[in-house]
């Protein structure tokens, strides 16, 4: 359901701590930091880090690293690759969903705020809880199904042209910035697969060799699975991967008025 | 998302705004003569005055309508699987306000010009 305030205990209280850069630090930039740890029993605050960018790497995530190793190593955050294939370091930087691994440090202009994906429940610090984001993958059924037998002693086959109908869709990282984006998930995350999934879900309806097409469409015939999907666009506008799932699902939609008439 | 926003907005403010003044209009004509002669003078120029009610409800709707309708039918474009490229997108959201905006703008200098 739609809530227009925060919980009581996850208002921001001002009681953040400061992290200042050392004395001879040229070119200083301050880092404003969601923080919550669920075992003191405070409301979350904004930790203002100061880094020296003079000694630090150019992305988010560099600064993030940097602080946790030099100035707090209770910072939690999740991060792997550290090239934009993994996923783990979704979060709002700036307003703005995005991987803290390819977003630069110099493209935000003044303080950068970290906060985690908007409307998620929060582990610690910036790390949110992805058990229903999961959930509602494995809904899906996000695997090839067939019915007929696989051809004896070969994989599948699939044409050029039919690959290349998955381009745009299997680049999907499932970092979640763009279901977290979107306002009907916002609202209706319990119902609604969102953004992510569907975009996940279209890539095994557009998969010449599933033959499950017709069961995938019937489980997304919904009016909150897939029709809260209002166009409003702001997952194509977050992914960091450039993918349009809005995209994805306008084609859903289609598939599904289209086998009716 | 603002288009987004205003397209919900415009379409529950005529639904609720429009029905009011319908029913408005029906009561009046109900209780009669002079209930109908105020409702005329709040929503027209009959009497020579400026009214500032009639004319914020007049444009207030007439731009809910338009705008609602512009961004009808690029929803109804984006409905085919067209135009979901970022660029050409925004433009579109950018053309809907505009068109809005213009096409409120075109009809009270109609009626006004009429008058």
């Amino acid at each position: 359901m739609a809530e227009f305030t925060l919980p009581k205990n996850s208002k921001i209280s001002g009681k953040g701590m400061k992290h200042a850069a050392p004395a001879d630090a040229k070119r200083v930039k301050k880092f404003e930091v969601y923080r919550y740890d669920p075992d003191k029993g405070e409301n979350p605050r904004y930790d203002t880090f100061e880094v020296d960018l003079d000694n630090c790497g150019p992305m988010v995530l560099d600064a993030l690293i940097k602080m946790k190793g030099e100035q707090d190593s209770s910072l939690t955050f999740r991060r792997s690759c550290r090239e934009g294939i993994c996923g783990s370091c979704s979060m709002n930087i700036d307003g703005k969903n995005g991987l803290a691994c390819t977003t630069a440090i110099e493209d935000v202009k003044g303080t950068v705020r970290i906060t985690p994906l908007p409307h998620m429940e929060v582990i610690k610090d910036l790390v949110p809880d992805f058990t229903h984001f999961y959930a509602q993958y494995s809904s899906i059924k996000p695997w090839l199904q067939t019915v007929t037998p696989p051809p004896s002693g070969k994989e599948r086959l699939q044409s050029p042209a039919d690959r290349e109908k998955l381009d745009g869709l299997y680049e999907c990282i499932l970092c979640a910035c763009c279901s977290t984006s979107c306002p009907s998930y916002w609202w209706n995350s319990d119902k609604f697969l969102g953004p992510a999934i569907l975009l996940q879900a279209y890539r095994w309806l557009a998969d010449s060799r599933d033959e499950m097409t017709g069961d995938r469409l019937d489980e997304l015939e919904d009016p909150f699975r897939l029709y809260r999907c209002h166009t409003i666009m702001n997952c194509a506008n977050a992914c960091p991967k450039g993918l349009s799932p809005a995209k994805a699902i306008a084609e859903i939609k289609k598939m599904e008025a289209e086998r009716i008439v | 998302m603002l288009v987004s926003i205003l397209h919900r907005a415009t379409g529950d403010g005529m639904a609720t705004l429009g029905s009011l003044l319908l029913v408005w209009w029906l009561a009046a004509i109900a209780a009669g003569g002079e209930a109908y002669a105020t409702f005329l003078d709040v929503f027209t120029l009959s009497d020579g005055r400026l009214n500032v009610v009639g004319w914020v409800f007049g444009i207030g709707l007439t731009w809910a309508l338009f705008q609602h309708m512009c961004s009808g039918i690029r929803h109804l474009v984006l409905d085919t699987g067209a135009n979901y490229e970022l660029k050409g997108n925004r433009l579109s959201a950018r053309l809907a306000m505009a068109g809005g905006a213009l096409l409120t703008a075109l009809f009270w200098f109609y009626i006004i010009g009429v008058k």
